[in-house]
């Protein structure tokens, strides 16, 4: 802590009159703080961010490399014998695909088309879900049982199913995925807030907030959703990649995005012809889909455990037995004079 | 008496049930947690009643209903004389500003991630009452009144001291100036210094405000220092009633006494002069309560008529067999007990004895 307590309120008493400048800590402060001393979870996050980067400036490669994400370079991008050309070959910096598109241009404008389904799907589902498991949880009675059976019956879906039935009827499209994806995605979200929602309604500051003359819905909002809102990020978080994987898995069953329009799961889809002769084409796509939900799942563990204050101790009982260890091992070969005590 | 325009509230033959419930898929009623089985009160105004007992005697069920904050089985609730019984949220909405609760845990009781300048400020909010700078203002005026720093507005609970926080709910609690104020055992998860500290906060504030309390507490000497009059419960009835001086100087309910003597002398030499009643096995499950006077299985005194019989509430010198039905925290030294105890009986040399 960079601030001692005593720090804190001499500084408060300094600055005297001036109200506001005494400000406690909120708990997203804690966290940030928390979150920053995390490698791990921080290293996600610089790579979502470049990754986010990296969609938004797709146009900004194609000015660059003069190739289009849907037009094909016979002569360039394909060798003599049809086949797609390697990295760093012609002007391809990962190399073409089956069709002599660069992979490279394509993968950035399938980040775009990932990004956009996980984010939105996940925010609507995350408010869907926020809903309905408040009201279950706040109202119990008939209200609950109604909507906690409706949420069960979701989950035990065959999602697969169902959207091959959807992209049967419909025809594949955008929002269809979106709206499969959502639909899906509400019901994990809804069951969690329902049950952090019975255990909040029962502490007395809930009582407290009836006795003033709240309503159901001023309590919900007011008083119990800002409780919710530290495991609704977490599960969110985690949510995204799980509604990238699930896109990529529709596109590459060819229910989702079709073709010309790039997406990683229908490169991987046409990718499959080629794994013989061009491992590039499969690679990339794949691990620019491995990269990106792994950074998002990274991201989202850190930010529960720096949620939860028990593990502020757990890293720092950690980081004292390493620093123990080390100091052992140094100590054990040589008697060296221990500059390992003053870190 | 309704029209007594002394009293604050009257609480007539109040009985609140508990349905317990069956486990599985249909969840039939199989019993009833009798908390509060008919109990009639009054509070006058400008001055508190304490409500003494031990964990599960139903004060704080008691406390609820009468706040409103959970319907009650049977009985009245009169606020001004007015019936207030089972009203609906809405119709209860003007009736929230007039009576108002403070809670027993301090940690609990403050929503963790609210700010404290939020939390106090909610009254105001929820009664369209003042908004923006006025709603700080008078915020920051309450806070000043019940001893907190206005500059930790922005503060969260967590950073407070648990007394600081029993401020904090008791700023609550005055913001929209009620005539009542429940006190829910309001000290008993505090420091002793603290304590005090909390209980002249309290005192202050009835004299500056005219505010009537119903003070809820299991320890003795706290509601004798803030109570006008003491009504103590016993398993969801009160067994003993009367205005302060007289429960404490000449207790009669067998209860009462051993309850007094139970509780820590701070002078050794009393301590040591006093007699010790001790009661023996355990209160008896509110589920099913023994039949006649809820007291008889533990009661040092006993006698046959205890377990069929129930004894009245009734004044000094009427017999507990009569119908009568006087409410508690009047003038009167009311007692529910067929032999009531009498000054100077040593109530310890009756002996102990269980019944099973």
């Amino acid at each position: 802590m960079s601030v001692t307590e005593v720090e804190f309120e001499a500084r408060g008493a300094q600055e005297g009159q001036t109200v506001a400048n005494v400000e406690g800590r909120s708990q997203w402060q804690l966290t940030w703080r928390r979150l920053r001393r995390d490698k791990v979870a921080m290293t996600a996050l610089v790579v979502i961010v470049i990754i986010v980067a990296l969609a938004i400036a797709a146009p900004l490669f194609v000015s660059l490399t003069h190739h289009g994400p849907n037009v094909a370079f016979p002569d360039t991008g394909e060798d003599a014998v049809g086949n797609p050309v390697g990295p760093m070959t012609n002007g391809f910096w990962l190399g073409s695909d089956g069709t002599g598109r660069d992979l490279f241009i394509r993968i950035l404008y399938g980040a775009r088309i990932s990004l956009f389904v996980g984010v939105v799907t996940t925010m609507v589902a995350s408010a869907l879900g926020v809903s309905i498991g408040l009201m279950a949880g706040y109202f119990g009675g008939l209200i609950d049982t109604l909507l906690a059976r409706f949420t069960d019956s979701v989950l035990a879906f065959p999602y697969i199913v169902l959207a091959i039935a959807l992209a049967a009827v419909f025809g594949p499209s955008l929002t269809i995925i979106l709206g499969m994806i959502t639909f899906f995605s509400w019901a994990g979200i809804a069951r969690i807030v329902r049950g952090q929602t019975l255990s909040i309604k029962e502490k007395e500051y809930i009582e407290a907030a009836r006795s003033l003359g709240a309503g159901p819905f001023r309590i919900m909002f007011f008083d119990i959703l800002p409780n919710l809102l530290g495991p609704v990020l977490v599960i969110a978080t985690l949510y995204i990649p799980a509604a990238v994987v699930f896109e990529s898995t529709l596109s590459f069953l060819a229910l989702g995005i079709q073709p010309p329009t790039a997406s990683w799961g229908n490169i991987l889809a046409e990718a499959t012809n080629f794994y013989q002769t061009s491992w590039w084409y499969v690679v990339f796509p794949a691990l620019a889909l491995l990269i990106t939900t792994l950074a998002f799942n990274l991201l989202g563990d850190g930010i529960r455990d720096a949620m939860d204050p028990r593990t502020e101790r757990l890293i720092a009982a950690r980081r004292s037995l390493r620093r123990k260890k080390r100091k052992a091992a140094k100590s054990a070969p040589v008697a060296s004079p221990s500059t390992s005590t003053l870190s | 008496m309704a029209g007594d325009d002394n009293v604050l509230v009257r609480v007539d033959n109040l009985v609140k049930y508990f349905p317990v419930k069956a486990g599985g898929f249909i969840r039939r009623t199989v019993g009833q947690v009798h908390a509060v089985d008919d109990v009639s009160l009054v509070i006058e105004r400008g001055k508190t009643l304490g409500l003494v007992g031990e964990t599960g005697s139903g004060k704080s069920t008691l406390a609820r209903c009468v706040a409103g904050l959970i319907p009650v089985t049977s009985g009245k609730v009169f606020f001004e004389g007015r019936d207030i019984t089972n009203l609906s949220r809405r119709a209860m909405r003007p009736l929230r500003r007039e009576v108002q609760m403070i809670f027993q845990d301090p940690y609990s009781s403050l929503n963790p991630r609210r700010r404290v300048g939020a939390i106090i400020g909610d009254p105001f909010a929820i009664h369209n009452i003042a908004t923006g700078a006025e709603r700080k203002r008078k915020v920051q005026e309450l806070m000043e009144r019940v001893g907190l720093n206005p500059e930790h507005y922005n503060r969260f609970p967590a950073e407070f001291s648990g007394g600081q926080r029993q401020r904090i709910g008791v700023a609550r609690a005055l913001a929209l100036r009620p005539k009542l104020i429940i006190c829910d055992e309001p000290v008993s998860a505090l420091d002793v210094s603290i304590q005090a500290q909390v209980l002249n906060l309290l005192a202050d504030l009835q004299q500056e405000f005219g505010l009537s309390y119903l003070f809820i507490a299991h320890d003795l000497e706290v509601v004798r220092h803030v109570s006008d009059k003491v009504a103590v419960m016993y398993l969801g009835r009160v067994g003993e009633s009367a205005p302060k001086e007289a429960l404490y100087g000449t207790p009669r309910h067998p209860y009462t006494v051993a309850l007094l003597s139970a509780a820590p002398a701070a002078d050794p030499d009393a301590a040591a002069a006093r007699q010790r009643v001790i009661l023996t096995g355990d209160v008896p499950s509110p589920i099913d309560p023994p039949p006649g006077c809820r007291f008889h299985r533990r009661c040092p005194k006993a006698q046959p008529i205890c377990a069929t019989e129930e004894p009245q509430l009734v004044p000094e010198g009427v017999s507990a067999t009569s119908e009568a039905n006087e409410p508690v925290g009047g003038n009167n030294h009311l007692t529910a007990c067929h032999f009531p105890v009498a000054v100077g009986e040593n109530l310890a040399a009756a002996g102990t004895r269980e019944l099973a």
